[in-house]
This record gives C-alpha cells, sequence and structure tokens, in this order.
C-alpha cells in the first residue's frame, strides 16, 4: 500500500512547482495535472470517436451503398459508441473531478495520488489497443457497443480479444479513479465542510463513484465470459453448450444501466455548480437535489430489462421493468424543476457556460421524454433497435453529457488557465453546436418512428431526406468542435486576466484560490467562506 | 486515526467491494438457471424423469407441433418424423426425430429443446429425449432419436397448441478437446 503514503511527500514538497519535461507528465502525482491529462486525452478521443460519427453520417447521406464496405460501417458505429463512452465522456468527467473535487472541499490533492497517475496512464493503452483493431486482418469489433453473444464470441473477427482487454482495462482505470474519488470525499473535506455542505458536483461524483464499483467489475466479469467462451471452450452464452445467449444480455444491461447513469450524473452536478453562479441564487432545494440524486442511482439497479423487451420476458417482468422505469422520472423531474426553481427570478446573465447549462436543461429534459416513450414496454416493440432509440440516447448523451462537459470547461477554464475565454468565439460555437446537435438528431425521432433500423448502412428510400438532413447537420456539429479546441487553445494561451472568482456570482472554495490556481492548493486545510459556513 | 490508515480502510472496503460484485456477475449465471427453471422462462425448463401413467383428459385435443433447427454449421439433415401431433392432456405419446451425418468425419451433437408458449413449458414432460445425451455419429450414419412425452392435465386452458423445437449443436470440437485434456490427465 505504498501508495497510500504519498499524501504526505506532496505535503514536502509543496514549495516547488512541477518537474520539467516529459518526466513532469509520465511521473506527476498532482491531481492538477492529472487532471489535465484526461481532460486532454478525452478531447483527443472526442475528435476521433467524432470522425467515426461523421463517416457514418457520411455513408448515411444518401440511400445505398457509396462510400464504405457494409462491414466496415459496422466497425465504425461499434467503435464511435465504445470510444464515446469509455474513451470521451467517462475520462473527462474524472478529469472534471480530478481537477475540482480536492479544491471544491478544500483538500490538498486526491487522497491515492500515485494510483492517481496510474490510473490516467492505463487509459492511452487501453485505447492504442482498442483502435489498433482497426488495422488487424479481420478488422475491428463489428458487433455493436453493446457486443451481444454469440456476436461477439462465436461471429467475432479474432481482434476480439484485444478488445475484451481493452476492456479489462478501462475497467480497472475506472474502478481505481472511483476509490480515489471516494477515498478524497469521505476523507479529504476540509474542516467544517459536512456531507450536506459538499458542492453538488462532489455528491454527484460520490454516487457515481459508487456506480462504477458496483457494476465495472460486472463489465469485468462479462468480457471474461466471453473470453472464456472463445478461447476456453465454456459455454456461458452458447446454447450448444447448454448456456443462453440472453443471460449476455441480462449481465451486459446489468452493468450497461448504471452505466447510463455514470455519464450523466456527474452532468447534473456540473449543471447544478452553473445555474446557480450565473442566476445569482443559491441552489433551489439543495438536499432535494442530494436525495434525488441517490434514488436514481438505486434505482438504476433494477431497471436494466427495459433495454430488453423484445428478448421474451414474461408480462410481469415487462410490467415490473416499465414501472421501475418509468419510476426515474420522479427524481430526474425533481432536478430538472429545481435547476428551473433557481432561476426564477434570479438575476441571470448568458454567458458561455450558463448557454450550454441552459440547453442541457431543455435538451437533455427531451431525451429524458423520449425515454419515457421508449419505457412503455408494448410501443418499445415497434421502436426497439429504431433510429428513434438512436435520436434518444444521443440526446441525453450529446446535449447532455457532452454539453455539460463543455459547459464545465467553459465554466472552470479561467481557473484553470488563469485567462478569461473569449466569448465571442464561446457563443458562437454554443449556438452552433446547438443548431447542430437538433439538426442532426430530431430527425432521427421521426425516421425512427417511421421504421429505420439502426446499424444498418442501407435504407430504404422514403428515409432519403431526413438522413440528408441528420447528415448535414452532423457534419455542421462536428466542424464547430474545432471552435472548441481553438477556444480551449486560446484561453489556454493568453487572453484577459480572471480574478480569482472569474465570474461574478460563482461560490465554493475553488474561487478562493488565485487564477490560475497554484500548482499546490490547500496545503492548510482552508477556513470556509462565509456563503459554506 | 490518522488520514493514511482511514485511506486505508476504505480502500480496502471498497476493493473488497469490487471484487464481490465481479463474483457477483459470475454468480448471474446460476441464478439465472435457477430464475429460469422456477418460472419456466425461455421454454427452458427440463421437465424429464418419469412421469406417473394417468387417465387421458379426451376432452381436450391438443396440438404439438415438432420443429428441427439446425444451427447453421451444423451439417447434419435433422428433422422430426411427424411435424403435427395431436394428444390430449395426460396421454404419453411417442414420436422420434431423424438425423443423418453426411459428412465424412465422425462427429458429436448435442440437440437443446424450447418450448413456446413459455407458458406452457412446465407442463411439456419429456419421460425420455434425446437431448438428455450427446449423440455420436460416424460418417455416412444415420440414427432415429426416440422422444417420449406427456402434456400435463394441468395445462391451462387456453392453450390448445403448443410448439416444441430442437436446436441441433455440432460439439464435436469442444468434446474431442476435453477428451484430449482427460487423456492428457490420465497420462
Amino acid at each position: 500500500m505504498s501508495t497510500l503514503d504519498t499524501t504526505l511527500e506532496t505535503h514536502s514538497d509543496e514549495h516547488h512547482g512541477p518537474a520539467r519535461g516529459l518526466g513532469r507528465w509520465l511521473f506527476t502525482t498532482n491531481h492538477k495535472d492529472i487532471g489535465s491529462m484526461y481532460l486532454w486525452f478525452s478531447l483527443l478521443m472526442f475528435l476521433v470517436g467524432g470522425s467515426m460519427a461523421l463517416m457514418i453520417r457520411a455513408e448515411l447521406f444518401q440511400p445505398g451503398l457509396q462510400l464504405v464496405e457494409p462491414g466496415f460501417f459496422n466497425q465504425m458505429t461499434t467503435m464511435h459508441g465504445l470510444i464515446m463512452v469509455f474513451g470521451a465522456v467517462m475520462p473527462a468527467f474524472v478529469g472534471l473531478a480530478n481537477w475540482m473535487v480536492p479544491m471544491m472541499i478544500g483538500a490538498p490533492d486526491m487522497a491515492l495520488p500515485r494510483m492517481n497517475n496510474w490510473s490516467f496512464w492505463i487509459l492511452p493503452f487501453a485505447f492504442a489497443m482498442l483502435i489498433s483493431t482497426l488495422f488487424m486482418a479481420g478488422g475491428a469489433p463489428n458487433f455493436g457497443w453493446t457486443f451481444y453473444a454469440p456476436l461477439s464470441t462465436t461471429y467475432a473477427p479474432p481482434s476480439v480479444t484485444y478488445f475484451i482487454f481493452a476492456i479489462h482495462m478501462m475497467g480497472i482505470s475506472s474502478i481505481m479513479g472511483a476509490i480515489n474519488i471516494i477515498a478524497t470525499i469521505l476523507n479529504m473535506r476540509a474542516p467544517g465542510m459536512t456531507m450536506m455542505k459538499l458542492p453538488l458536483f462532489c455528491w454527484t461524483w460520490l454516487i457515481t463513484a459508487f456506480l462504477l464499483i458496483a457494476v465495472m467489475p460486472v463489465l469485468a466479469g462479462v468480457v471474461t465470459m466471453m473470453l472464456m467462451d472463445i478461447h476456453f471452450g465454456t459455454s456461458f452464452f452458447d446454447a450448444g453448450g447448454g448456456g443462453d445467449p440472453v443471460l449476455f444480455q441480462h449481465v451486459f444491461w446489468f452493468f450497461g444501466h448504471p452505466e447510463v447513469y455514470i455519464m450523466i450524473l456527474p452532468a447534473f452536478g456540473i449543471i447544478s455548480q452553473i445555474i446557480p453562479a450565473f442566476a445569482r441564487k443559491r441552489l433551489f432545494g439543495y438536499a432535494s437535489m442530494v436525495y434525488a440524486t441517490a434514488s436514481i442511482a438505486i434505482l438504476s439497479f433494477l431497471v436494466w430489462a427495459h433495454h430488453m423487451f423484445t428478448v421474451g420476458i414474461p408480462l410481469a417482468g415487462e410490467l415490473f421493468f416499465m414501472y421501475a422505469t418509468m419510476l426515474i422520472a420522479v427524481p430526474t423531474g425533481v432536478k430538472v424543476f429545481n435547476w428551473v426553481a433557481t432561476m426564477f427570478r434570479g438575476s441571470m446573465s448568458f454567458e458561455t457556460p450558463m448557454l450550454f447549462a441552459l440547453a442541457f436543461v431543455v435538451l437533455f429534459t427531451i431525451g429524458g421524454f423520449s425515454g419515457l416513450m421508449l419505457a412503455i414496454a408494448p410501443v418499445d416493440f415497434q421502436y426497439h433497435d429504431t433510429y428513434f432509440v438512436v435520436a434518444h440516447f444521443h440526446y441525453v448523451l450529446v446535449p447532455g453529457a457532452v454539453f455539460a462537459i463543455m459547459a464545465g470547461v467553459y465554466y472552470w477554464l479561467p481557473k484553470w488557465t488563469g485567462h478569461m475565454l473569449d466569448e465571442r468565439m464561446g457563443r458562437l460555437h454554443f449556438w452552433l453546436s446547438f443548431i447542430g446537435v437538433n439538426i442532426t438528431f430530431f430527425p432521427m425521432h421521426f425516421i425512427g418512428l417511421a421504421g429505420m433500423p439502426r446499424r444498418i448502412p442501407d435504407y430504404a428510400l422514403q428515409f432519403a431526406d431526413f438522413n440528408m438532413v441528420a447528415s448535414v447537420g452532423a457534419f455542421l456539429f462536428g466542424l464547430s468542435q474545432l471552435i472548441f479546441v481553438w477556444n480551449v487553445i486560446a484561453c489556454v494561451r493568453g487572453g484577459r486576466k480572471a480574478e480569482a472568482r472569474a465570474w461574478e456570482g460563482a461560490e465554493g472554495l475553488e474561487w478562493e484560490v488565485p487564477s490560475p490556481a497554484p500548482y499546490h492548493t490547500f496545503a492548510e486545510p482552508p477556513k470556509l467562506p462565509k456563503s459554506l459556513r | 486515526m490518522s488520514p493514511q490508515a482511514a485511506n486505508r480502510r476504505l480502500v480496502r472496503r471498497l476493493v473488497v467491494g469490487c471484487v464481490l460484485m465481479f463474483g457477483f456477475g459470475f454468480a448471474m449465471v446460476p441464478l439465472y438457471d435457477v430464475f429460469c427453471e422456477v418460472t419456466g422462462l425461455n421454454g427452458k425448463i427440463t421437465n424429464t424423469g418419469p412421469v406417473a401413467a394417468s387417465e387421458a383428459d379426451t376432452s381436450r385435443q391438443i396440438r404439438v407441433r415438432l420443429i428441427a433447427v439446425h444451427n447453421e454449421e451444423m451439417p447434419w439433415q435433422f428433422g422430426p418424423q411427424q411435424n403435427l401431433i395431436l394428444t390430449h392432456p395426460g396421454e404419453m405419446k411417442q414420436t422420434a426425430f431423424m438425423a443423418t451425418n453426411p459428412t465424412g468425419r465422425r462427429m458429436v451433437a448435442q440437440a437443446i429443446p424450447s418450448v413456446a408458449p413459455a407458458e406452457a413449458a412446465r407442463y411439456l414432460h419429456k419421460v425420455n429425449c434425446f437431448c438428455f445425451e450427446q449423440q455420436v455419429l460416424q460418417s455416412g450414419e444415420s440414427v432415429e432419436m426416440p422422444l417420449l412425452f406427456v402434456v400435463d392435465k394441468n395445462l391451462p386452458e387456453h392453450i390448445r397448441s403448443l410448439t416444441l423445437s430442437y436446436t441441433l449443436f455440432d460439439i464435436s470440437p469442444e468434446v474431442s478437446s476435453t477428451e484430449q485434456v482427460e487423456k492428457e490427465q490420465s497420462l
């Protein structure tokens, strides 16, 4: 347990700045360095996964097959999903947690700094391994990001073994990150910061970390079973040997449903930080926000079979999972109403982070409503595996999770870099993204209801117009992310000096330290500001 | 308690939690089988072994449809002797499936039964079934595989027909590799 002893060491060298050269990044145990590396890595993966999405949309621009082989199209849908889920969204949240959690709770660093370094440095290797499968004989995984058996066992390309080990490594990285965040939040809060005074971003991350610890091992278990089926002659998912492919779906979605909350709860936390700052009001209903987040997390373990309504679940099961799923709308509604109530009669201003946060509230709610439609078991038989599902989960993940990450990045960039961002460019990025994302995903609701199946490179002629619209929107959205990259780089390199409290209404310990945040903060536990006392 | 000790204790608990959840993933396999067995889900219920002879309930007629499915990598010719059997609840019926191995090598097959609707699975008793055993066929050999079944008298009123399907799987590679392992172990 030598990793545990390093908190003392970081104390002892607090007067030194960062080391020089590449070694700084390889061996760093500083939560700010590691947070930055997570965020840059996530941005890179976002661009890689995004390019794959654009390849998919380019192929779907017109009916018929024009650009890519159907097999390659399947590899693109699979890799796009895997990279965006495990490479872009999750590491971005871990990066934000690394940067902000210690600063929000007044801790000098994460609780386990060496493990922190390790959990980041696993990721580049895991994704190098995953992406390398694109260049292998037989191609990359082509069975969809949900890798249902037997597509991913009996009929999988040989590269599936690389995929399995990549998933194992990502899982280990996430688990270590989660352990670190739990230990930091539970053990390293500044004196006087009780649990019910924690900033909501820390609360949502704490709950997310427990979800990660509960379900990432199940994911590791299911890929291990696949590995054994493929290489060691077991029959977990092979009916010929007494196994059952439907079992795969149960185990996968037992992981998969909490996973979707892992990707949205920290987003709720970010939005709950930003809206009060720009409405210049305290968050409405703090305690109910905490309880709502916890209820969503608990319910997420009881609803997994709503992904599998069509596999032949008995009626009682369909009803149970349908009602349990609908129940989740209650705590989620509590959150949305609290955000709206926070803004009610606030003195709002609309800087870039707030614009993204507002778009989050509106568009995530649309995604939530289409989720409620999908939760209705009898109609799910029509919606299942159509573009309606694609529209639903992209609405909760892109203008949901991704917009929240961007809102968080824009909100905290002044703290990280010491420079305010160029508001004009920020707003340009926002409006192009907002328009692009809706042009891309809104038409998918209609083609889905009309019956276009997902994951197919060709489609019937009646879907042509909406697909063309969606493809145009996708390129608009994709290319406007280059403005985001530009904004971030420009803000790192220069700009108007940011004050310690970069935004007028921002509250919390992170705004008490100078901007840019010094390499070591809170070596001495801080006295809580008045707003937190 | 020092912060290091507190962290260590917390980390130990969280790691134990992870290991338990990894185990739970695997525990879902037997749990799932038990669950399916109890509820008759997936038509997976086995319902095998002897059944006490009883009077047939001739007031009801049940149509039992027999279906043979090949796993797509299975080259055997495989099919039921009769596609449709009319029976009464409580009546013992015998039929058979025919299988031929047209390939040039010795193969081993295993049939996996499935009953539809799933609700009926627990009321179809298989007294004697080729699905209990692995079937070995030499090159070009044929075999008649018997099936003896009874439809339970307690079959719900609204079920008038049910389907019993068998999927035939080629398990020769698995068998030979386990045989090989056993041979190696005995050496």
